[in-house]
Protein backbone atom coordinates (compact mmCIF):
# COMPACT_ATOMS: atom_id res chain seq x y z
CA UNK A 1 0.00 0.00 0.00
CA UNK A 2 1.44 3.38 -1.06
CA UNK A 3 1.15 6.55 0.79
CA UNK A 4 -1.82 7.38 -1.36
CA UNK A 5 -3.66 5.47 -0.54
CA UNK A 6 -3.61 5.38 3.02
CA UNK A 7 -6.72 5.37 4.77
CA UNK A 8 -7.51 7.61 7.78
CA UNK A 9 -7.85 3.95 9.50
CA UNK A 10 -5.47 4.06 13.07
CA UNK A 11 -4.59 0.95 15.24
CA UNK A 12 -4.78 1.30 18.37
CA UNK A 13 -3.98 -0.65 21.71
CA UNK A 14 -4.82 -1.40 25.09
CA UNK A 15 -1.51 -2.51 26.99
CA UNK A 16 -3.18 -3.28 30.16
CA UNK A 17 -4.71 -6.35 28.60
CA UNK A 18 -1.46 -7.51 26.62
CA UNK A 19 0.74 -10.51 28.40
CA UNK A 20 3.52 -10.42 25.69
CA UNK A 21 3.15 -13.39 23.87
CA UNK A 22 4.44 -11.88 20.58
CA UNK A 23 2.03 -13.54 18.72
CA UNK A 24 0.57 -10.51 16.90
CA UNK A 25 4.61 -9.88 16.56
CA UNK A 26 5.04 -13.01 14.73
CA UNK A 27 2.16 -12.48 12.43
CA UNK A 28 2.26 -8.83 11.49
CA UNK A 29 3.12 -9.07 7.70
CA UNK A 30 4.81 -5.55 7.63
CA UNK A 31 7.11 -6.40 10.66
CA UNK A 32 5.45 -2.92 12.56
CA UNK A 33 4.81 -4.57 15.79
CA UNK A 34 7.95 -5.64 18.45
CA UNK A 35 8.23 -5.67 22.08
CA UNK A 36 8.72 -2.73 23.75
CA UNK A 37 11.03 -1.91 26.34
CA UNK A 38 8.53 -1.32 29.65
CA UNK A 39 5.87 -3.29 31.06
CA UNK A 40 2.33 -2.99 32.06
CA UNK A 41 0.64 -3.23 35.47
CA UNK A 42 0.31 -7.09 35.26
CA UNK A 43 4.15 -6.97 34.64
CA UNK A 44 4.25 -8.30 31.19
CA UNK A 45 6.25 -7.03 28.38
CA UNK A 46 4.08 -5.33 25.96
CA UNK A 47 3.79 -4.50 22.73
CA UNK A 48 4.77 -1.61 20.33
CA UNK A 49 3.31 -0.23 16.88
CA UNK A 50 5.26 1.36 14.68
CA UNK A 51 2.69 3.39 12.74
CA UNK A 52 5.01 4.58 10.06
CA UNK A 53 5.09 0.85 8.74
CA UNK A 54 1.68 -0.14 9.95
CA UNK A 55 -1.18 -0.56 7.20
CA UNK A 56 -3.86 -1.06 9.45
CA UNK A 57 -4.52 -4.45 8.07
CA UNK A 58 -5.81 -5.75 11.50
CA UNK A 59 -3.99 -9.04 11.31
CA UNK A 60 -3.02 -8.60 14.76
CA UNK A 61 -6.11 -8.01 16.21
CA UNK A 62 -7.33 -10.96 14.47
CA UNK A 63 -4.83 -13.37 16.12
CA UNK A 64 -4.56 -11.34 19.51
CA UNK A 65 -5.95 -14.06 22.01
CA UNK A 66 -6.36 -11.00 24.49
CA UNK A 67 -8.35 -7.85 22.25
CA UNK A 68 -5.20 -6.00 22.92
CA UNK A 69 -5.98 -3.89 19.38
CA UNK A 70 -8.49 -2.37 17.40
CA UNK A 71 -8.94 -0.81 13.94
CA UNK A 72 -10.76 2.70 14.53
CA UNK A 73 -11.61 5.71 12.21
CA UNK A 74 -9.55 8.58 13.49
CA UNK B 1 -11.70 0.14 6.14
CA UNK B 2 -14.20 -0.76 8.28
CA UNK B 3 -13.38 -0.61 12.22
CA UNK B 4 -12.44 -3.59 14.15
CA UNK B 5 -13.42 -3.68 17.68
CA UNK B 6 -13.82 -6.09 20.68
CA UNK B 7 -17.04 -7.27 20.28
CA UNK B 8 -19.30 -6.58 23.68
CA UNK B 9 -19.98 -9.95 24.20
CA UNK B 10 -16.72 -10.30 26.10
CA UNK B 11 -17.11 -8.27 28.86
CA UNK B 12 -13.94 -8.47 31.10
CA UNK B 13 -10.73 -9.47 30.49
CA UNK B 14 -10.10 -13.36 30.06
CA UNK B 15 -8.47 -15.09 32.51
CA UNK B 16 -6.26 -17.37 30.15
CA UNK B 17 -2.40 -18.08 30.06
CA UNK B 18 -0.37 -16.00 27.65
CA UNK B 19 -0.46 -17.01 24.38
CA UNK B 20 -3.51 -19.23 25.09
CA UNK B 21 -5.66 -20.14 21.99
CA UNK B 22 -8.99 -19.69 23.83
CA UNK B 23 -8.87 -15.97 23.81
CA UNK B 24 -8.98 -16.09 20.30
CA UNK B 25 -11.85 -19.10 19.68
CA UNK B 26 -13.51 -16.79 22.90
CA UNK B 27 -13.03 -13.49 20.04
CA UNK B 28 -14.32 -14.96 17.01
CA UNK B 29 -17.66 -16.72 19.24
CA UNK B 30 -18.45 -13.41 20.22
CA UNK B 31 -18.24 -11.95 16.85
CA UNK B 32 -20.37 -14.87 15.01
CA UNK B 33 -23.00 -14.03 18.01
CA UNK B 34 -22.99 -10.90 18.03
CA UNK B 35 -23.07 -10.50 13.68
CA UNK B 36 -25.75 -13.08 13.95
CA UNK B 37 -27.84 -11.38 16.18
CA UNK B 38 -27.96 -14.09 18.87
CA UNK B 39 -26.18 -12.07 21.25
CA UNK B 40 -29.15 -12.27 23.64
CA UNK B 41 -30.47 -15.84 22.90
CA UNK B 42 -27.42 -17.71 23.38
CA UNK B 43 -27.13 -20.23 25.69
CA UNK B 44 -24.12 -21.82 26.74
CA UNK B 45 -22.96 -25.14 28.58
CA UNK B 46 -19.84 -25.19 29.93
CA UNK B 47 -18.92 -28.65 31.88
CA UNK B 48 -14.72 -28.58 33.06
CA UNK B 49 -11.53 -27.03 32.79
CA UNK B 50 -10.22 -24.04 31.03
CA UNK B 51 -13.04 -23.31 29.31
CA UNK B 52 -15.04 -23.04 32.41
CA UNK B 53 -12.93 -19.85 32.77
CA UNK B 54 -15.23 -17.75 30.31
CA UNK B 55 -18.15 -18.10 32.20
CA UNK B 56 -16.99 -15.03 33.80
CA UNK B 57 -15.63 -12.99 30.83
CA UNK B 58 -18.03 -13.96 28.07
CA UNK B 59 -21.64 -12.25 28.15
CA UNK B 60 -24.14 -14.72 27.19
CA UNK B 61 -26.02 -17.08 29.44
CA UNK B 62 -24.17 -20.07 30.87
CA UNK B 63 -25.31 -23.35 32.21
CA UNK B 64 -22.67 -24.95 34.26
CA UNK B 65 -22.99 -29.10 33.14
CA UNK B 66 -21.10 -31.93 35.64
CA UNK B 67 -18.07 -32.78 34.14
CA UNK B 68 -17.75 -33.93 30.87
CA UNK B 69 -21.76 -33.50 30.27
CA UNK B 70 -21.82 -30.22 28.73
CA UNK B 71 -23.71 -31.48 25.50
CA UNK B 72 -26.07 -33.28 27.50
CA UNK B 73 -27.26 -30.31 29.03
CA UNK B 74 -27.01 -28.46 26.02
CA UNK B 75 -29.63 -30.63 24.19
CA UNK B 76 -31.82 -30.30 27.48
CA UNK B 77 -32.29 -26.58 27.35
CA UNK B 78 -32.64 -26.84 23.14
CA UNK B 79 -35.05 -29.61 23.34
CA UNK B 80 -37.06 -27.09 26.04
CA UNK B 81 -35.94 -23.74 24.39
CA UNK B 82 -35.37 -24.17 20.91
CA UNK B 83 -35.95 -20.91 19.83
CA UNK B 84 -32.04 -20.33 21.73
CA UNK B 85 -28.75 -20.88 20.20
CA UNK B 86 -27.34 -23.36 21.99
CA UNK B 87 -23.92 -24.29 21.96
CA UNK B 88 -21.12 -26.13 24.20
CA UNK B 89 -17.50 -24.92 24.85
CA UNK B 90 -15.67 -27.31 26.08
CA UNK B 91 -11.83 -28.56 25.42
CA UNK B 92 -10.28 -32.10 24.59
CA UNK B 93 -10.16 -33.77 27.55
CA UNK B 94 -13.55 -32.53 28.79
CA UNK B 95 -15.18 -33.39 25.63
CA UNK B 96 -13.35 -36.34 24.37
CA UNK B 97 -11.92 -38.14 27.24
CA UNK B 98 -14.55 -37.44 30.48
CA UNK B 99 -17.75 -36.19 28.24
CA UNK B 100 -16.90 -38.73 25.39
CA UNK B 101 -20.32 -41.18 25.38
CA UNK B 102 -22.49 -37.42 26.03
CA UNK B 103 -20.54 -35.67 23.10
CA UNK B 104 -20.94 -38.67 20.63
CA UNK B 105 -24.66 -39.51 21.42
CA UNK B 106 -25.31 -35.76 20.87
CA UNK B 107 -24.28 -36.13 17.54
CA UNK B 108 -25.61 -40.14 17.11
CA UNK B 109 -29.09 -38.19 17.80
CA UNK B 110 -28.37 -35.37 15.52
CA UNK B 111 -29.69 -33.35 18.16
CA UNK B 112 -29.93 -29.61 17.14
CA UNK B 113 -26.80 -28.22 19.13
CA UNK B 114 -23.60 -26.79 17.90
CA UNK B 115 -20.29 -27.79 19.99
CA UNK B 116 -17.27 -26.44 19.99
CA UNK B 117 -14.27 -28.83 21.06
CA UNK B 118 -11.20 -26.75 21.59
CA UNK B 119 -7.91 -29.55 20.80
CA UNK B 120 -4.60 -28.66 22.27
CA UNK B 121 -4.05 -32.39 22.73
CA UNK B 122 -3.45 -32.02 26.51
CA UNK B 123 -5.39 -31.56 29.88
CA UNK B 124 -4.57 -28.13 30.48
CA UNK B 125 -5.76 -26.86 33.70
CA UNK B 126 -4.82 -29.85 35.76
CA UNK B 127 -1.17 -29.29 34.80
CA UNK B 128 -0.39 -30.77 31.53
CA UNK B 129 -1.42 -34.79 31.59
CA UNK B 130 -1.81 -36.49 28.44
CA UNK B 131 -5.08 -36.30 26.59
CA UNK B 132 -6.84 -38.87 23.93
CA UNK B 133 -5.76 -35.90 21.73
CA UNK B 134 -2.16 -35.83 23.06
CA UNK B 135 0.16 -37.01 19.93
CA UNK B 136 2.28 -40.26 19.53
CA UNK B 137 5.58 -39.07 21.60
CA UNK B 138 4.02 -36.05 22.58
CA UNK B 139 5.56 -35.58 26.21
CA UNK B 140 3.51 -35.01 29.13
CA UNK B 141 3.58 -34.49 32.66
CA UNK B 142 1.48 -38.56 32.66
CA UNK B 143 3.86 -39.44 29.64
CA UNK B 144 7.19 -38.50 30.39
CA UNK B 145 8.82 -40.07 27.70
CA UNK B 146 6.42 -39.56 24.90
CA UNK B 147 3.48 -40.91 24.61
CA UNK B 148 3.73 -44.44 23.87
CA UNK B 149 0.65 -45.57 21.10
CA UNK B 150 0.99 -49.29 21.12
CA UNK B 151 -0.07 -49.34 25.01
CA UNK B 152 -2.31 -46.39 25.13
CA UNK B 153 -3.45 -46.01 21.51
CA UNK B 154 -3.79 -43.46 18.73
CA UNK B 155 -4.78 -39.95 19.36
CA UNK B 156 -8.74 -39.78 19.03
CA UNK B 157 -10.15 -38.37 15.71
CA UNK B 158 -13.53 -36.93 17.08
CA UNK B 159 -14.43 -35.98 13.36
CA UNK B 160 -13.71 -39.77 12.02
CA UNK B 161 -15.89 -40.69 15.01
CA UNK B 162 -18.80 -38.45 13.83
CA UNK B 163 -18.71 -37.89 9.79
CA UNK B 164 -20.15 -41.28 8.83
CA UNK B 165 -22.76 -39.99 10.64
CA UNK B 166 -26.44 -37.88 9.61
CA UNK B 167 -25.81 -34.68 11.25
CA UNK B 168 -25.74 -31.17 9.85
CA UNK B 169 -22.08 -29.75 9.94
CA UNK B 170 -18.98 -30.95 10.87
CA UNK B 171 -15.36 -28.57 10.68
CA UNK B 172 -12.17 -28.66 12.03
CA UNK B 173 -10.30 -25.34 11.94
CA UNK B 174 -7.13 -23.51 13.30
CA UNK B 175 -6.26 -20.74 15.50
CA UNK B 176 -2.35 -21.33 13.75
CA UNK B 177 -2.46 -18.23 11.77
CA UNK B 178 -4.55 -15.53 10.70
CA UNK B 179 -6.06 -17.51 7.71
CA UNK B 180 -7.03 -19.98 9.53
CA UNK B 181 -8.56 -17.72 12.44
CA UNK B 182 -10.45 -16.51 9.48
CA UNK B 183 -11.74 -19.85 8.60
CA UNK B 184 -12.72 -20.49 11.91
CA UNK B 185 -14.55 -18.09 11.79
CA UNK B 186 -16.70 -19.06 8.55
CA UNK B 187 -16.67 -22.37 10.21
CA UNK B 188 -18.22 -21.56 13.41
CA UNK B 189 -20.76 -19.12 11.81
CA UNK B 190 -22.02 -21.66 9.33
CA UNK B 191 -22.40 -24.53 12.48
CA UNK B 192 -24.42 -21.84 14.03
CA UNK B 193 -26.04 -21.17 11.38
CA UNK B 194 -27.01 -24.86 10.50
CA UNK B 195 -28.43 -24.87 14.02
CA UNK B 196 -30.68 -21.86 13.81
CA UNK B 197 -32.08 -23.27 10.63
CA UNK B 198 -33.32 -26.50 12.53
CA UNK B 199 -30.43 -28.44 10.43
CA UNK B 200 -29.28 -30.82 13.12
CA UNK B 201 -25.85 -31.45 15.33
CA UNK B 202 -23.24 -29.02 14.11
CA UNK B 203 -19.53 -29.36 15.92
CA UNK B 204 -16.64 -27.60 15.08
CA UNK B 205 -13.27 -28.93 16.29
CA UNK B 206 -10.64 -26.07 16.82
CA UNK B 207 -6.91 -26.81 16.62
CA UNK B 208 -5.28 -24.77 19.46
CA UNK B 209 -2.19 -24.62 21.47
CA UNK B 210 -0.87 -24.79 25.43
CA UNK B 211 2.25 -22.91 25.27
CA UNK B 212 2.30 -23.01 29.12
CA UNK B 213 1.69 -26.55 29.26
CA UNK B 214 3.53 -27.57 26.09
CA UNK B 215 6.46 -25.56 27.53
CA UNK B 216 6.81 -23.80 23.67
CA UNK B 217 7.24 -20.27 23.38
CA UNK B 218 4.99 -18.75 21.02
CA UNK B 219 6.82 -19.57 18.09
CA UNK B 220 7.22 -23.35 18.79
CA UNK B 221 3.67 -23.41 19.66
CA UNK B 222 2.44 -22.20 16.07
CA UNK B 223 5.27 -24.60 14.39
CA UNK B 224 3.86 -27.43 16.11
CA UNK B 225 0.52 -26.25 14.99
CA UNK B 226 1.10 -26.38 11.73
CA UNK B 227 3.69 -28.79 11.10
CA UNK B 228 3.00 -31.56 13.23
CA UNK B 229 -0.85 -31.34 14.46
CA UNK B 230 -2.40 -30.31 11.20
CA UNK B 231 -1.13 -32.94 9.84
CA UNK B 232 -2.70 -35.93 12.07
CA UNK B 233 -5.68 -33.58 12.40
CA UNK B 234 -6.46 -32.18 8.59
CA UNK B 235 -8.14 -29.21 8.71
CA UNK B 236 -11.45 -28.31 6.66
CA UNK B 237 -14.91 -29.01 6.43
CA UNK B 238 -16.17 -32.73 6.66
CA UNK B 239 -20.09 -32.45 6.32
CA UNK B 240 -21.93 -29.10 5.16
CA UNK B 241 -26.18 -29.77 4.85
CA UNK B 242 -26.22 -32.97 5.91
CA UNK B 243 -23.46 -33.86 3.09
CA UNK B 244 -20.18 -35.24 2.91
CA UNK B 245 -17.51 -32.63 2.00
CA UNK B 246 -14.78 -34.57 1.74
CA UNK B 247 -15.07 -37.76 0.39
Amino acid sequence: MTGSEKTSARMTQNRELCKGCGYCILQCPKDALSFSSTVNRKGYNVVDIDQEKCIQCAICYTVCPDSVFERVEA
Amino acid sequence: MSEKLTPKLLVEPNKFCPGCGHGIINRVLAEVLEESGLADQAVGALAVGCACLMMDTFGTDWVQAPHGRAAAVAVGVKRMRPECCVFTYQGDGDSMSIGFSETLYAAIRNENITAILVNNGIFGMTGGQMAPTSLPGQKTTTSPKGRDAATTGQPLNMIDQMKHLPIGYLARGSVASAKDINNLKKYIKTAIETQMNGGGYSMVEVLSFCPTNWKMNMEKSVAHVQDTVKAIFPVGEFVKNGERTDA
